[in-house]
């Protein structure tokens, strides 16, 4: 394989880990209002990500920085033509990362419902604009002959496109269910499972009818492969997590969301952002990517760096793997 | 105002703004990390103290740092993608070498910190606070590192009309970010003393007439907080001096607009104050005091060096690097335009002597305070407590002022050439920008500012509701009524930290 391809295959696999990752800990934000009764099983549901979503959250830093030093057009073109959803999701990350840090900081009714909001919010959100930019980076943007986009600011804004943020939103609603169901113990474990299972059905479906429309304009024989494995392990994660076998159904639904992943990416390559206007001046790995050199000190860091990142990062559920109840939760100690 | 204009605030206010708690988060992990060393080695109850308490404000300001850390990464795709396409074959390495390998640590082990009271082996948890902290150390170089090279490109050579980087090794260890880095992170341990200082002063004050059984608590602190800000400004000064050499070599212009020195001077004199406006190219409506051949001393370290003015230097740019920018569309409404070679005086002159000023001001609150504090004294006075808490603010406007500085003495420059490096490795700032429209950069610089402006009420709320709140706010009491708090108390003990 050449540098370009391993590269691509890199971007591809922090992004994935990122809608793995944070697609659960998006999920425990969005059914914050919905299966938390009480402030306190919010809490056990806000616990269960509390040590590791920022963690989570850097994979898509690093998905962007790693796209920016390996393919700059791609990272140049991308982000600035899908201007706005980008920013929403800026925002919405803002509020929620420090929502969840500053949630607990004041013993207050309204402080706390203010920003359980910022949380649910900034929940919905970014899963929407992470599916809506990687699906416009799949199904292409009309570019100029320079990697800028023409046309309007909502040029990114498709039907197609808001598909693919359903299809995430989707997702993550799914998984953090399962994740909770998991995580958590008692009732709010039994009622997030039962959420799960009634969902996912409907909550899989954007996931599934995306997956099914990149193959048919975009796909190749080979990647009906993982699209099969995706379509099958819904099912299986159903099935399972129907069974009471939570950590099986959330793992089932990892590979869910990976080889989808997978599908996304393997229709794309070798492009990386096609131009809908003209197919000369789409972007590929091999017009939008750095020299052999950077993609090669690049190599070397990844190759010493990720292996590490999934030590320690497992090293972290591994420590804080015990499920979490509501007689966990401390009271509330807070400066007068 | 333009595409350029709007990005350019949107990337100053939302880099002054990150950086005003990036080097809280910095110092003080280290020095809380120091704290809890101190307490596992001792054992010693106050040392716990100390580091549940300023550990409490630590995080309350971190969780800002990260979250407007993103801004900062996807704007470069966002508002300039000429710049990203440009130099992101350079640019972009020491960038993700930063998600990579420090910024993923910080993260995880900031998690393992929080909540890995109790749960993890005393040393082990010590050893989580001192991943985070040197990842921060290590965050930061990587990002000067990438900072530097916009200063001063080094290791790459212009290939197909882009720089291609030929050498990491020389960007990683480019003279101007290793006089930049120790620089950078003793600002960083500046904030962090001047913090420690003033909120360590008032709490001694305001329990001065009562008993407090937490004193010593905030003595340790406040010596802690004043030497280390003692040292932080020795450490600026020469870190500095060592970065005015180079400057005075890589960014000749940056120099002579550091002190408005319009005219060529042999010897140079270094200039405290002006009177008059700076703006003026020609000085003749400038009245400043100086300090004969200081500047001179200053650039390279005799008191007989020519320095050149801005007028010289205008001339040499323009011979190097064209008078007109070229009649590129993209360029707006500066294609086919003059290029003004000279930065915003009044900004740079004025943020160079404020750097300094306020940097010294916060340097010497400590050792007032340290001196007043001395022997069990706590001052009767009622100036003391709120010149306490305003130092706090000195070394916060000194950093935000360098960087205003060094960023705004490189226009009209975004990458600027390197006199003694590569041809064509250099990029105006009005090329930089990206091909959308005013409408969404307007939005984009609205909304971060309003939502910025709100969040920074919440954190100086929050930490005031802390600072207030001392030692027991951070600390519940030793033994909690344990009757009716659950059924089965071996397993199912209360988490000793939660969100």
């Amino acid at each position: 394989m050449d540098l370009e391809t391993i590269w691509f295959c890199i971007v591809a696999l922090f992004f994935a880990g990122y809608l793995f990752l944070e697609g659960f800990d998006f999920g425990v934000g969005m059914l914050l209002p919905i299966l938390g009764r009480d402030n306190t099983e919010r809490r056990v549901m806000i616990n269960t990500i509390g040590p590791v979503w920022d963690g989570n959250e850097v994979w898509l830093i690093v998905a962007g920085g790693a796209m920016f030093a390996a393919f700059p057009a791609w990272y140049a073109g991308l982000f600035s033509a899908v201007y706005l959803p980008l920013l929403l999701v800026l925002l919405a990350l803002i509020g929620r990362g420090v929502a969840f840090e500053y949630r607990g900081k004041v013993d207050s009714v309204r402080w706390r419902r203010n920003w359980d909001r910022v949380i649910m919010i900034g929940s919905w959100i970014p899963p929407f604009g992470v599916g809506l930019l990687l699906t416009t980076s799949v199904l292409g943007l009309p570019l100029d002959a320079d990697g800028n986009r023409v046309g309007t600011a909502f040029e990114s804004v498709r039907w197609d496109t808001v598909l693919g943020g359903l299809a995430v939103v989707g997702f993550s609603l799914v998984h953090g269910a399962a994740f909770l169901a998991l995580k958590t113990d008692g009732d709010i474990r039994q009622r997030a499972r039962r959420l799960a299972v009634r969902i996912l059905p409907v909550a899989l479906l954007p996931a599934v009818a995306l997956m099914l429309l990149v193959q048919w304009r975009e796909g190749s024989a080979w990647t009906l492969v993982p699209l099969a494995v995706s379509a099958t392990a819904a099912f299986v994660a159903w099935w399972r997590l129907s069974l009471g076998r939570e950590g099986q159904g959330f793992a089932a639904l990892g590979v869910v969301i990976v080889s989808a992943a997978v599908v996304l990416f393997g229709a794309l390559y070798p492009g990386v952002l096609p131009s809908t206007l003209d197919a000369a001046n789409s972007l590929t790995v091999d017009n939008a990517s750095s020299s052999p050199y950077t993609l090669t000190v690049m190599s070397w860091v990844a190759l010493f760096g990720a292996p590490a990142v999934l030590v320690y990062q497992g090293w972290t559920y591994w420590v804080f793997r015990k499920r979490i109840s509501t007689q966990h939760i401390p009271k509330v100690h807070v400066p007068r | 105002m333009e595409v350029l204009d709007l990005a350019r605030w949107q990337f100053g206010i939302t880099t002054v703004y990150h950086f005003l708690m990036v080097p809280l988060t910095i110092g003080l992990s280290i020095l809380v990390a120091g704290m809890q060393t101190a307490w596992v080695r001792t054992g010693n109850e106050r040392y716990l103290k100390m580091t549940k308490f300023w550990g409490k404000l630590l995080l309350v300001n971190f969780a800002m740092g990260v979250v407007t850390g993103i801004v900062q990464e996807f704007q470069f795709g966002m508002n300039w993608s000429a710049y990203s396409r440009f130099v992101g074959d350079v640019f972009g390495a020491p960038l993700a070498m930063e998600g990579l390998v420090a910024f993923f640590v910080e993260s995880t082990f900031l998690g393992l910190w929080i909540f890995g009271w109790d749960r993890l082996p005393k040393r082990v948890h010590l050893a989580c606070v001192w991943a985070f902290s040197l990842a921060t150390v290590a965050s930061a170089y990587f990002i000067l590192a990438a900072n530097s090279w916009m200063q001063h490109p080094v290791g790459a050579e212009f290939v197909d009309g882009k720089p291609t980087m030929t050498s990491i090794w020389a960007v990683l260890t480019n003279n101007t970010a290793l006089a930049a880095i120790p620089h950078t992170i003793a600002g960083t341990f500046s904030v962090s003393a001047a913090f420690l200082v003033g909120i360590a002063a008032w709490r001694l004050w305001r329990k001065r007439r009562e008993r407090d059984e937490d004193r010593q608590v905030w003595r340790s602190s406040l010596k802690l907080g004043a030497w280390t800000g003692v040292v932080a400004f020795a450490a600026l000064a020469i870190t500095g001096d060592v970065q005015g050499k180079l400057m005075f070599e890589q960014q000749p212009m940056k120099m002579a607009s550091a002190e408005a020195l319009c005219h060529t001077e042999q010897p140079a004199s270094f200039s405290i104050l002006a009177v008059g406006d700076v703006r003026d190219a020609n000085c003749e409506n400038v009245k400043t005091f100086s300090v004969p051949a200081l500047l001179s001393f200053l650039a390279h370290n005799d008191f007989d060096t020519e320095v050149k003015g801005i007028e010289d230097l205008v001339g040499e740019y323009q011979e190097r690097y064209g008078t007109h920018y070229p009649d590129d569309p993209a360029l707006g409404e500066l294609a086919g335009q003059p290029i003004d070679y000279v930065p915003n005086l009044p900004v740079t002159y004025w943020g160079f002597r404020i750097m300094i000023g306020f940097g010294g001001l916060s340097a010497a609150f400590g050792v007032l305070a340290l001196w007043l504090t001395r022997k069990d004294r706590i001052p009767d006075t009622k100036w003391f407590p709120r010149a306490a808490l305003l130092s706090i603010a000195t070394p916060f406007i000194a950093n935000s002022a360098g960087w205003i500085f060094t960023e705004m003495g490189r226009q009209p420059f975004v990458v600027v050439p390197n006199p003694t490096g590569v041809d064509g490795v250099w990029m105006f700032t009005a090329q930089a920008v990206s091909n959308v429209s005013t409408g969404e950069v307007w939005t984009s610089l609205i909304s971060l500012t309003a939502l910025y402006a709100v969040l920074a009420v919440v954190e100086v709320y929050l930490i005031a509701k802390y600072v207030r709140g001392g030692v027991e706010g951070v600390m519940p009491p030793k033994k909690p009524d344990d009757e009716g708090e659950g059924p089965d108390k071996t397993d199912d003990d209360a988490l000793a930290f939660a969100y």
